[in-house]
């Protein structure tokens, strides 16, 4: 079964198009294409018609990169939610425009759930992980419970890459600041306490924002401020992420969202499940990334599970929870 | 000394020793080294000494809790009572109605009794919930604090709810009587309580 998968939940637009290859997917192309604000965060409407302009071309391309024809589709799939109404609608537009002109099935997913699944998809060894799914807009910790996929931790407040991207932009670095927050911490030498807030299994990001900037506004070095919110907010991650592991006796971590290509980020949850005795797994930059390969092939896992979508039913959700869907596709 | 570790989690290992001749549990803390040793030592002296604190102090309210011995906050030890009985989670099921309703009315009253005084247990579960005898001792005040807001209050009791309908759902009526006997025993009005376990429960994101 070949997919091609629609991905708009934030600032990306990505189209994607995989193989299911005995029980493994195979990458035929994914490209993504960025809305870069000039100044500020992700104005909804401005991101939804930077997608507009470019998601037709994107299509035709993935199409001509995986070297296939548009009649070799067989599913079309796009993120329904959880993600900023204007650009979910944009991308679900044109999933429904090219699955009525082919004559193909559409499926519409959820975003979070694709992160997670495209890991066991294309990593060997990796098959019932606990997914630390750091983004944006999203920070969570999920692993598959009791017939659903569950939230066993996720940010009270603002997502890692949020908190990250408003430092930087109080500071004076570019959007997107993470990995310039990341060369700056590697000058880093001295820790600056910062508070450290874990709520049971949940975090919470913005009073360390703000503590951040007092910093900064205090004369610290910026490298000295960057090296302690890497230091603080990662190990809470991994804190938050091994309770998980503990409380769902799995031994297996996996690391998903744009903030996964953060190598201080990847040592942590590494050197912990080394600990633990648990295999770490992280999926290749673009299929960590928001992205339309992992959309696709969250598509093909629930089609073959006998999930079937009309049209009519193909509306968005911007507030769809991870654990609202039944994962009728593991047991 | 002789150890026996009788469950580890992720933050900590339960041990069974000895102190001054006789058995006692030991709650030692984990050192992490994925995390900088400066933020390693200090949480792990915080969280201790957090811990003994609400401990000592639930039991000046009348909460079953156990005796702390001794507190090591540099190697993050807790010395305490070894309780002989059961945890409630592995009972609770397999008493009789009338029982069970006891019991739960038991622990609403007890909960308020530390609420009362502002102190959040903040993993209120039938896990740590240990019947010895007629009394229900709470364990494991790791993720505690002293807070007076009816929010913090709220998402405790929450946590308890949550964990009576994963591990009781059958006998969901559980939470009812702990409520009952929540209200019995608190000072403050139940139901405003109440109300923000409701809010609780929409609030959760996406909802």
């Amino acid at each position: 079964m070949i997919c091609l998968g629609i991905e708009g939940t934030a600032h990306s637009v990505g189209v994607g198009v995989v193989k299911e290859d005995n029980t493994k997917c195979k990458v035929m192309s994914n490209l993504i294409k960025t809305y870069m604000p000039e100044q500020g965060g992700i104005h909804p409407r401005e991101a939804a018609n930077h997608h507009a302009l470019h998601i037709a071309d994107l299509i035709k391309e993935s199409v001509k990169e995986a070297k296939i024809d548009f009649s070799d589709i067989d599913l079309v799939s796009f993120s329904r939610g959880p993600g900023l109404g204007p650009c979910l609608r944009t991308a679900a537009t044109a999933a429904r425009a090219l699955s009525l002109s082919l004559e193909k099935p559409i499926m519409g997913v959820n975003h979070c759930i694709a992160h997670l699944e495209i890991g066991p998809g294309t990593l060997d060894g990796c098959d019932d992980p606990v997914l630390l799914y750091t983004s944006g807009a999203n920070t969570q910790v999920i692993a598959f419970a009791e017939g659903r996929y569950r939230v066993f931790g996720e940010t009270l407040d603002i997502g890692i890459g949020n908190c990250l991207d408003k430092f930087g932009r109080s500071v004076g670095l570019e959007f997107p600041a993470g990995p310039k927050i990341e060369k700056l911490a590697i000058k880093g030498k001295k820790y600056l306490e910062l508070p450290y807030s874990i709520k049971g299994m949940d975090i919470a990001f913005s009073g360390l924002l703000t503590a951040a900037e007092q910093y900064y506004k205090k004369g610290e070095k910026l490298e000295d401020i960057c090296y302690s919110i890497q230091e603080t907010t990662f190990a809470a991650l991994t804190e938050v992420t091994e309770r998980a592991m503990a409380h769902t006796e799995k031994d297996q971590v996996l690391l998903g969202g744009g903030v996964a290509a953060n190598s201080r980020l990847r040592d942590m949850v590494n050197t912990m499940a080394k600990e633990r005795n648990a295999s770490f797994f992280v999926p290749s930059k673009d299929l960590c990334v928001d992205n339309g390969a992992m959309i696709a092939w969250l598509g093909v896992i629930m089609y073959n599970s006998g999930i079937r979508m009309e049209i009519k039913d193909s509306v968005i959700d911007q507030r769809f929870r991870t654990d609202m869907v039944d994962v009728i596709w593991r047991d | 000394m002789t150890e026996k570790v009788i469950y580890q989690g992720a933050e900590a290992k339960i041990c069974i020793s000895k102190y001054m001749g006789f058995d006692v549990i030991q709650k030692r803390r984990l050192k992490k080294s994925y995390r900088l040793k400066e933020i390693d030592e200090k949480l792990i002296s915080c969280r201790t000494r957090e811990e003994a604190k609400l401990i000592i102090e639930a039991r000046q309210y009348g909460v079953p809790v156990p005796i702390i011995y001794d507190v090591d906050l540099k190697d993050g030890i807790i010395t305490m009572e070894y309780l002989k009985g059961k945890r409630v989670k592995d009972i609770l099921n397999d008493l009789k109605e009338p029982e069970r309703k006891e019991l739960c009315i038991k622990i609403g009253k007890s909960i308020a009794r530390f609420h009362n005084n502002d102190i959040i247990h903040g993993d209120i579960t039938t896990s740590n919930m240990i019947l010895v005898g007629d009394k229900v001792h709470f364990i494991d005040f790791g993720l505690g604090e002293k807070n007076n807001e009816i929010e913090t209050k709220g998402v405790d009791l929450h946590v308890l709810m949550e964990a009576i309908d994963s591990a009781h759902s059958k006998y969901s009526n559980c939470f009812k009587y702990v409520i009952e006997g929540y209200k019995k025993e608190l000072k403050d009005d139940a139901n405003k309580v109440i109300k923000k376990i409701e809010d609780v429960v929409k609030r959760g994101r996406y909802r």
